[in-house]
């Protein structure tokens, strides 16, 4: 117990630190553009991927399971799309994204801290928590939710292709359903549940690289604890906000 | 100059250092010696504040270094160089970007002058033309230079160099000494190096400190080394059969 509040608080002093007033903000604007660029596009392939599966994987699912019952068709769309909004995009996403960009990020710092790269820009007067943290968590908090986004088209398009296609559901049906009930808050929670994700993938992935010690073995468990413990916060608040948001 | 007064600093319950008041004077290299886990690494990290001490404190010329707030520290190091013993050039950047990064990042230079500041650093440790390379296509000793580039590039007051010979054969060895010791004469640097290598505290050293388990064990500079009584710094530096002889024959002692 005493070991989870001494790292929540160096956490804490370690984001304090990471927020404040840069040294020169044209370097920063161009580091936050380097990582918008490897988190964005870097992460889009993967991110779109397991958006179309899975929101194929769903409708299949859904026309199984509701075949003989007397939920209509159509109801498939529906459950498709909000499936995607509300749980799939933001939070499998950024359960993907925690293991791309969080593993990536601790395993940056913590290099840069093994090889004293970090003691280097120290030593000239950067302050590095803000320079190596900052824009991560800008980039993050900026890329992601549009990468969320399009990750909920690319799951429902999923679904259509998986669906229509294949005569599982008749195109009518399927947009049918994509209208029906929609209620745009869902949307709202959507990018609430994205932004709050990326901050938390980030900060966890760079707090476990940012304090890394030892040698090769050690980098290996930073990146390891990067995305285990994103995840677990990243459910932790999901279920937060959706009792929050929700109720 | 840079002074530290009774500098003590535990890891544990295992007292490191214990006590250390040294005075590093201005325009000359000084050196800090000693075995394996002395304490040298971490003295020179104290010194230089990526590591607090458990009590004492440095003075950089009349600034007490060890009680500043985040903007007086970010002040005084822009007026500290540092090589490191890997050298810690960022691996994704040339080295060109590698020099300019504190130039980036602390002044105003436009582009030109960037650039000729940075072609003159590059001159100045014999690698004209490197700028394009990335750190992984030069050897260990242009790595060196480069670091000592990056370190001089803001005109530095101070400059610390952890092991800047570790891993040289002994020709580059003497060729990084010897840069060493004319960038710190030309620009009045207080130089502090903490080495092992025994060509260069006989070659470049005008202060040496040796230390010796936590403890400031003997004083004086190359001169006076091959005559002191110190038992300790003797079997250090001479450690050899061979290195004994050469000290004996210079001291007309029977070999």
């Amino acid at each position: 117990m005493f070991t989870f509040f001494s790292h929540f608080g160096r956490y804490l002093i370690m984001l304090r630190t990471a927020f404040s007033k840069p040294e020169k903000w044209r370097m920063y604007w161009i580091e936050t553009a380097r990582q918008m660029n490897d988190i964005g596009i870097g992460s889009f392939i993967i991110v779109a991927l397991v958006s179309v599966f899975v929101g194929a994987v769903a409708s299949v699912q859904f026309a199984y399971q509701l075949n003989g019952q007397l939920v209509p068709r159509y109801y498939i769309g529906y459950i498709v799309r909000d499936l995607c909004i509300i749980e799939m995009s933001p939070t499998v996403s950024c359960l993907v994204l925690a293991g791309k960009v969080g593993s990536n990020m601790a395993a940056e710092i913590g290099g840069m801290r093994q090889k004293e790269h970090i003691d280097a820009m120290e030593v000239m007067g950067v302050n590095t928590a803000a320079y190596l943290v900052m824009p991560k968590i800008v980039a993050a908090i900026v890329m992601i939710p549009m990468l969320v986004a399009l990750s909920a088209f690319l799951g429902i398009l999923g679904g259509y292709i998986a669906s229509v296609p294949t005569e599982l559901l008749s195109h009518g049906d399927f947009v049918r359903g994509l209208r029906s009930f929609f209620v745009p808050y869902n949307v709202f929670i959507m990018f609430v549940k994205a932004i709050v994700y990326a901050f938390l993938l980030t900060s966890i992935s760079c707090y476990q690289g940012y304090y890394v010690k030892g040698g090769s073995v050690e980098l290996g468990q930073a990146s390891t604890n990067a995305v285990v413990f994103s995840d677990i916060a990243i459910l932790l608040a999901d279920y937060i906000i959706t009792i929050v948001l929700t109720s | 100059m840079i002074r530290a007064e009774n500098i003590t600093k535990t890891f544990g319950e295992q007292q490191v250092l214990k006590g250390i008041s040294i005075l590093f004077e201005a325009g000359k290299t000084n050196l800090i010696i000693g075995r394996s886990g002395a304490g040298k690494t971490v003295l020179l990290k104290s010194l230089i504040g990526l590591v607090q001490p458990t009590s004492g404190s440095v003075w950089y010329d009349d600034v007490n270094f060890t009680n500043l707030g985040k903007e007086e520290l970010r002040a005084v190091r822009m007026k500290v160089g540092m090589l490191f013993q890997g050298s810690a050039l960022f691996d994704s950047l040339t080295v060109e970007q590698n020099i300019r990064f504190p130039l980036d990042m602390f002044t105003n230079l436009n582009a030109k002058e960037k650039s000729e500041r940075v072609d003159y650093c590059l001159e100045r440790v014999s690698l004209t033309g490197a700028n394009k390379k990335f750190p992984s296509e030069l050897s260990g000793g242009m790595q060196k230079r480069v670091g000592i580039a990056r370190a001089i590039v803001l005109n530095p007051k101070y400059l610390f160099c952890d092991e800047p010979n570790s891993g040289l054969d002994p020709k580059t060895s003497i060729v990084i000494d010897e840069l060493i010791r004319s960038i710190t004469i030309e620009n009045n640097i207080t130089t502090i190096i903490n080495t092992h290598d025994m060509n260069s505290v006989m070659e470049i050293g005008d202060n040496i400190c040796f230390i010796h388990q936590g403890k400031l064990e003997w004083k004086g500079n190359k001169s006076e080394v091959l005559e002191s009584t110190n038992q300790e710094l003797q079997s250090f530096i001479f450690a050899s059969p061979f290195l004994q002889r050469l000290r004996d024959r210079a001291l007309g002692r029977p070999v």
